[in-house]
């Protein structure tokens, strides 16, 4: 009795050491069970490796060891929120959450802005929390869905031969009947009239197990491509039912929601040929990968069950992720001193990223993903899409990296923004005086 | 043309309700031995369907992977009997659909438990490509679900209806009690018939994962089978299959031909709508078996 109170003391004390004050904490909202646990364990097993490796390497950023909590969410809303108000005082405070769930960053952005913590929205929505004075803790990094829209876009005007040749082109978007599939119906619209295209939306009802009306239309249509904005098993459905229609697969180009093993491997053979945005490269060719397989999984502290799946595509995006929040603390300790900082002032990092090609260098991820510089106003960083194509096996680049059309996007982020500030009776934030 | 277009979104709907069919005829075989919606359906097939091809991952040829994945499924419905049924005999039916919600919950966190969470492809080597009969498209693979969902719901038809044990598990349904006075072994009947509904999951299953890939949302399938039973009946094998063909040309033809005047995207709601309106005129759906209390 007495040994197992000693031992639970011990173990108690070990715990409360994780968390000294010379600790940043990193909550982690992972989803290892449930519908979308395949994507969510690789990403979350990315970025928790490179947290680790971090911490092998440099002993921390700044000597301030960082530190890090689960909690499973199972992409669900509700158990999102117990998520992050569970989270958010622990070990120090929170420094910055990233659900890589549009619902659940969605059912968090009001308290996050009273707590003052940033939420990582990379790659995925709100589209227009890229304007920091109206958003100031919310950070679509790299890539929002408007900005890949109109990449996906000028990609489709590259096939052609140039965005000129789009004129009298048939179109279908045919997109996830939700609120995260209808966002970026205002910016294709607004592309189409740019460009001349036709273009034609067809809605595939939630989840998107069934889809064979909606493909035969299409084959009515006789679109010259297909944008597809999927989700789960919306991608396969999409990609079999094209199969069974004879549409061809080198014709469609999804989402980044879209482009991972998982989606293309659910399709077999119909995946072949078919093309998907990233804004992280898969692979381990480059030397950040390697030396977290090295170090993190020689020091026998690796994340994944399999490492036979470090360098999948949600892989590296779970490093991106990491690299970003480190980024984002380093930048705030040149300002705030190495020390346990606290969200606003991760937040102000955040809001200063500088990652060029040098940094890129000197962290092993040259091209993996675009430059990434931010600002108070533009919490976007980037706005570039690269587009990969499933060979039956792998993804393969089959474009560089493509910006953003920001003559179509920023008049609708300042339409939504002036909206929203609006709605919210807020001022927004004066940047040029917060300098 | 247009009537070309018109026949190849009617065929290719009747075939997509064989294959909620196949769903539908898990929920049947349940519901006619014990009178319970069994909510656990779904995960049955997600069960199923990741054991095959996990099972199959380890090298072991398809036939065998099938038949060990069979053994398994006829395991899990023994057990189910035996630990979740058995102590809830004669209780009320909705006691029964509750333990059946808790399965749901216990099979996919146990699906994922022992295979993992990963995505699979499944190929049963039928290729999911159309071939032209006149210029409409029919696929190939849809031909053979329906040959499988006809063969399927012929052998269950002819086994409710024509053998000992098929009696025996209809008056089950109809009265455990009385059932058992008259000497129907009611726990074997509970184990055989979860059985069977196991194998049909796995049927379902292979031919849902191999158009879907085999993952969780192979669990979401159920959402469509739903309306089939509500229209074709919760007691009819036959019913199953005519509710499932008629959803699924229904909803079909109402995407394309009603859709662009509502916006589109009806197809979710449609079937339900559809099925509704049957039960304002026949409450026990079009072959359910129609029920007298008296008081």
């Amino acid at each position: 009795m007495k040994k197992s109170a000693v031992a639970v003391s011990l173990a108690l004390l070990t715990v409360a050491g994780v968390a000294q004050a010379a600790d940043q904490f990193i909550p982690i909202p992972s989803y290892r069970v449930g519908a979308y646990a395949s994507g969510g364990a690789k990403f979350y097993g990315g970025m928790i490796d490179y947290l680790n490796y971090v911490n092998l390497k440099e002993g921390g950023v700044g000597g301030v060891r960082l530190t890090y909590e689960e909690c499973e969410t199972e992409y669900k809303n509700d158990r999102g929120v117990e998520c992050y108000e569970r989270l958010k005082a622990k070990n120090g405070g929170a420094s910055a959450f990233n659900f890589m769930s549009t619902g659940i960053t969605y059912a968090t952005m009001d308290r996050a802005e009273k707590d003052k913590i940033p939420l990582m929205t990379m790659g995925f929505g709100r589209a227009d929390a890229q304007d920091g004075r109206a958003f100031k803790y919310v950070f679509p990094l790299i890539t929002s869905y408007w900005s890949q829209a109109t990449a996906k876009v000028q990609f489709l005007g590259q096939r052609v031969g140039g965005m000129d040749k789009l004129k009298g082109k048939k179109i279908v978007n045919l997109y996830h009947g939700s609120a995260y599939g209808k966002e970026t119906i205002p910016v294709l619209d607004a592309m189409a009239k740019k460009y001349g295209f036709e273009l034609q939306h067809v809605e595939v009802p939630a989840p998107g197990t069934e889809q064979q009306s909606q493909w035969l239309e299409i084959r009515r249509a006789r679109p010259d491509f297909v944008l597809l904005r999927s989700w789960g098993v919306m991608t396969p459905a999409a990609l079999k039912s094209a199969q069974k229609v004879g549409f061809p697969r080198e014709n469609i180009v999804a989402n980044w929601w879209g482009g991972s093993e998982e989606d293309a491997v659910a399709a077999g053979d119909a995946a072949k040929g078919y093309i998907a945005g990233s804004f992280a490269l898969d692979g381990k060719q480059f030397p950040l990968i390697q030396n977290i397989e090295k170090t993190v999984y020689g020091a026998g502290k690796g994340n994944l069950s399999d490492k036979g799946f470090i360098g999948t595509v949600n892989y590296n995006r779970g490093v991106v992720s990491g690299i970003l929040m480190v980024e984002a603390i380093r930048a705030a300790q040149k300002k705030y001193g190495a020390k346990t900082l606290n969200g606003d002032q991760i937040r102000w990092g955040m809001e200063n990223l500088n990652i060029d090609a040098k940094r890129q260098q000197d962290l092993g991820v040259t091209d993996m993903f675009p430059q990434v510089k931010t600002s108070c106003q533009n919490h976007e960083g980037s706005g570039y899409t690269r587009f990969m194509q499933w060979d039956g096996k792998d993804w393969k680049p089959v474009s560089g990296w493509i910006k953003a059309d920001t003559g179509v996007t920023l008049p609708l982020i300042k339409a939504s923004v002036d909206k929203y500030s609006q709605e919210k009776s807020m001022k927004l934030r004066d940047c040029a005086a917060e300098k | 043309m247009e009537w070309q277009f018109f026949l190849e979104v009617l065929v290719g709907g009747l075939l997509a309700g064989v294959m909620y069919s196949l769903v539908a005829l898990g929920f049947v075989l349940i519901y006619k031995a014990s009178g319970v919606f069994n909510f656990a359906q779904g995960a049955m097939v997600l069960f199923a369907a990741l054991s095959f091809v996990s099972i199959q991952a380890m090298g072991v040829p398809f036939w065998i992977a099938l038949l060990l994945t069979l053994a398994l499924m006829v395991l899990l419905g023994v057990g189910i009997e035996r630990v979740v049924l058995r102590p809830l005999v004669n209780q009320p039916p909705i006691t029964l659909f509750m333990a059946t919600i808790g399965l749901s919950f216990f099979l996919e966190g146990l699906a994922q438990m022992v295979w993992g969470t990963d995505v699979h492809g499944l190929e049963l080597g039928i290729a999911d490509e159309p071939f032209d009969v006149g210029g409409v498209f029919i696929s190939k693979f849809d031909l053979f679900a329906a040959a499988v969902g006809g063969t399927l719901v012929a052998a269950l038809a002819l086994f409710f209806s024509k053998t000992k044990l098929g009696r025996a598990l209809r008056a089950v349904a109809d009265d455990h009690q009385a059932a058992m006075s008259v000497g129907i072994p009611l726990k074997h009947i509970w184990a055989i018939v979860w059985g069977v509904a196991g194998f049909v999951a796995l049927v379902a299953g292979l031919l849902w994962g191999s158009r879907l890939g085999v993952q969780f949302a192979l669990t979401l399938v159920v959402l469509k089978a739903l309306p089939v039973l509500i229209l074709g009946g919760f007691t009819s094998v036959p019913g199953a299959i005519i509710g499932g063909l008629i959803i699924g040309a229904g909803e079909k033809l109402a995407e394309v031909y009603l859709g662009p005047f509502v916006g589109g995207g009806i197809e979710n709601w449609f079937p339900y709508m559809l099925a509704l309106l049957f039960l304002l005129v026949r409450p026990e759906g079009l072959f359910g078996e129609k029920h007298i209390e008296r008081v």
